[in-house]
């Protein structure tokens, strides 16, 4: 499924990344434990409630640089500058954690384990 | 090389700012990413750990040609019990900390899986010191 799907399936807005809508998303890990986050050796597209500078770093120290925001959840300018830094693609949807992970799923987006 | 970062209580804003720059010398020296991965998670979890339970500190970096050492020494309360400390689940963070991301009591644990050597030393009321160290090969 490409990330251009993906937006539009969760109705979705893209505060980042806009040039890497195209790319494919084979699997994705959902948690708002960065902890969690920090245990991955894959890199899956992740879905989050957690919108702080800390979901960022995290990414970029577990090399994973899509992430979708839940609950209308929007990134700060301060995320947004260090997430560009990273090349990071941030997208943002009113749906909750359940349903986005539901219609993905169902879409054929794959879990981790 | 060795590189100096300083470490502020409470700083959540700048926790993984020795992470990323560690990260970026690592990638510049042309290190094998998934070794990059296990360093700075490693270290980014440490960082974590100082901002979030002691009173700042220092990391300090040493990057030889074959391997990396980490030191996160912190001021703080110290850890009274360090096994108890390495288990997974076990956890002392505040709501704050939580709030972040963190206190899962995952730390610990994921910087002994990440790193090839680690030596944790506390004294209760003084501080911890945790040293680690990653071969490149």
């Amino acid at each position: 499924m490409t990330l251009r799907e993906i937006v539009t399936k969760l109705n979705a807005t893209v505060y980042l990344g806009e040039e890497r809508l195209d790319e494919e998303v084979t699997h994705a890990f959902a948690s708002d434990l960065m902890s969690d986050v920090l245990t991955l050796k894959e890199t899956p597209m992740l879905i989050t409630g957690l919108c702080n500078v800390q979901t960022i770093r995290t990414c970029d120290m577990a090399t994973l640089d899509i992430v979708v925001f839940v609950r209308n959840k929007k990134p700060t300018d301060d995320m947004i500058e260090l997430a560009e830094d990273n090349d990071m693609v941030l997208v943002g949807t009113s749906y909750s954690m359940f349903k986005t992970c539901g219609l993905l799923f169902d879409a054929g987006v794959e879990p981790l384990y | 090389m060795h590189q100096e970062y300083t470490v502020v209580e409470g700083d959540f804003v700048n926790a993984g700012t020795a992470s990323s720059s560690v990260k970026k010398t690592l990638k510049q020296l042309g290190v094998n990413p998934q070794i990059i991965k296990r360093v700075v998670v490693a270290l980014y979890e440490a960082e974590v750990n100082a901002i979030a339970h002691a009173y700042g500190g220092k990391v300090l970096v040493d990057i030889e040609a074959d391997k990396i050492n980490m030191v996160v020494a912190d001021k703080g309360p110290g850890i009274p019990d360090i096994a108890q400390a390495m288990q997974e689940g076990y956890s002392t963070a505040r709501p704050e900390v939580r709030d972040m991301g963190f206190g899962a009591g995952m730390g610990l644990p994921n910087m002994q899986k990440n790193v090839d050597k680690l030596n944790v030393t506390s004294e209760v009321g003084v501080g911890t010191t945790v040293e680690m160290e990653v071969m490149f090969n």
